[in-house]
């Protein structure tokens, strides 16, 4: 009884754990890469969405684990998208509700979140295959992964463009904001060091 | 005269000035993942292409003459995704019918273009730029493949002569196409200037 417990224990970490840095979404994966550089001009934003990303991998996750058994092969990815695009609608609509600022900066990047690899990634892999409660903590995870390499990439972007994280002074009062970081550049080129120092890193760690 | 003038307008601007995979960062998996070689690139372009037009086109309708009367909106994402899937599938099985060569060229990537962000991103811009006219709808949304079409084919083709290049080993692989991206997206800004929103 004791040995099934661990084991179980063991496969919720591991659940849990898989997505913020072996299997990272951003980082190792290569997958759902157009928010990470569309939003990322700022910290906040890039927080919203990662928040309003980790809500709807959850939820879907959830809903698609319950109905796993029912599904149809050819009909899946179907049901799977059009889960996603309910929950994507209900975050729609509450961003729109409580922080219309925050709304009208993410603009159509939050309906796109329907068509995030990510989500129907981790519905695929994992959700249509295993129990709820391993999908779900697979779900946040992964989406704390996601939200942990947006603000990353957010806050390195944000400080070499403006001088401010968050909107806080950080700075010393004479540096010179570099105004490329904010423009496509500066996202593109940033993402592709963050994955070559992901890339070091990971060798480091398996050598 | 006027008219053609701003349609002509419209399509440069969205092949070349608003390039939905350098400003707007539409469409980056597919152009980090298949753009290895120029031909599959060249057959990715064209497939959605294709159906960028269809489904920009057929979603507008469907908003502006059946969602927006009945004041359904709230349903639009949904709507959008069945018509996109439903394009997608009706594209694959007429070109399967009807030109199997085609459909050799384009092969797996049909399904997966289903869940190409550059296809539901044109559909929610047309919404957000508020267009009201059909042949505007059309011209804008076939300029949106088109752009996608260049930007990969040039991408593709950058690469293949990469292979051949000295890049630092952590750099190989998607590192390194980002960062060149980002250097294409600088040479994209230059056309900005050219016509004033």
């Amino acid at each position: 009884m004791a040995n099934e417990g661990q084991a179980k224990t063991g496969v919720y970490r591991n659940a849990l754990l898989a997505g913020l840095w072996k299997e990272n979404p951003t980082f190792r994966v290569l997958i759902g890469m157009c928010p990470p550089l569309a939003v990322t001009t700022a910290v906040k934003p890039a927080l919203t969405m990662g928040l309003s990303v980790i809500f709807v991998l959850v939820c879907s996750n959830i809903v698609v684990s319950m109905m796993r058994n029912l599904l149809k092969p050819h009909l899946r990815i179907i049901m799977f998208t059009l889960t996603i695009a309910a929950f994507v609608t209900i975050c729609d609509l509450f961003l729109r509700a409580y922080t219309p600022a925050m709304s009208e900066i993410l603009g159509a990047y939050v309906p796109l979140i329907i068509v995030n690899c990510i989500i129907i990634f981790r519905a695929e892999a994992c959700a249509s295959k295993s129990s709820v409660v391993v999908s779900m903590l697979d779900a946040i995870g992964m989406g704390g992964g996601f939200t942990i390499a947006l603000c990353i990439l957010a806050g390195i972007r944000e400080v070499l463009a403006s001088g401010r994280l968050a909107g806080i002074e950080v700075m010393p009062s004479g540096y010179v904001p570099c105004l490329a970081m904010q423009m496509p550049v500066g996202a593109f080129v940033t993402l592709g060091l963050l994955l070559g120092l992901a890339n070091v890193l990971t060798r480091k760690k398996g050598a | 005269m006027d008219r053609a003038n701003v349609l002509l307008m419209g399509f440069l601007s969205m092949v070349l000035v608003n390039n939905f995979v350098f400003t707007k960062f539409l469409g980056t998996c597919p152009y980090i993942g298949v753009s290895g070689r120029l031909d599959s690139a060249f057959g990715m372009g064209l497939a959605v292409t294709f159906v960028t037009a269809l489904s920009g086109t057929l979603t507008w309708v469907v908003h502006f003459y059946i969602l927006t009367p009945m004041g359904l909106e709230i349903t639009r994402y949904i709507c959008y995704i069945v018509i996109i899937a439903g394009a997608v599938q009706l594209v694959e099985m007429y070109v399967r019918r009807f030109f199997p060569s085609l459909y050799d060229v384009f092969g797996i990537f049909l399904p997966l273009i289903s869940t190409n962000c550059v296809i539901l991103g044109i559909c929610l811009f047309i919404d957000i730029w508020g267009t009201d006219n059909i042949l505007e709808v059309v011209v804008l949304s076939t300029g949106v493949g088109i752009g996608f079409t260049l930007a990969i084919c040039i991408m593709a083709g950058i690469r293949e002569s990469l292979q051949l290049a000295d890049v630092p080993e952590c750099l190989k692989g998607a590192p390194i196409t980002l960062i060149t991206a980002g250097l294409l997206a600088m040479a994209f800004m230059g056309f900005a200037g050219m016509i004033k929103a």
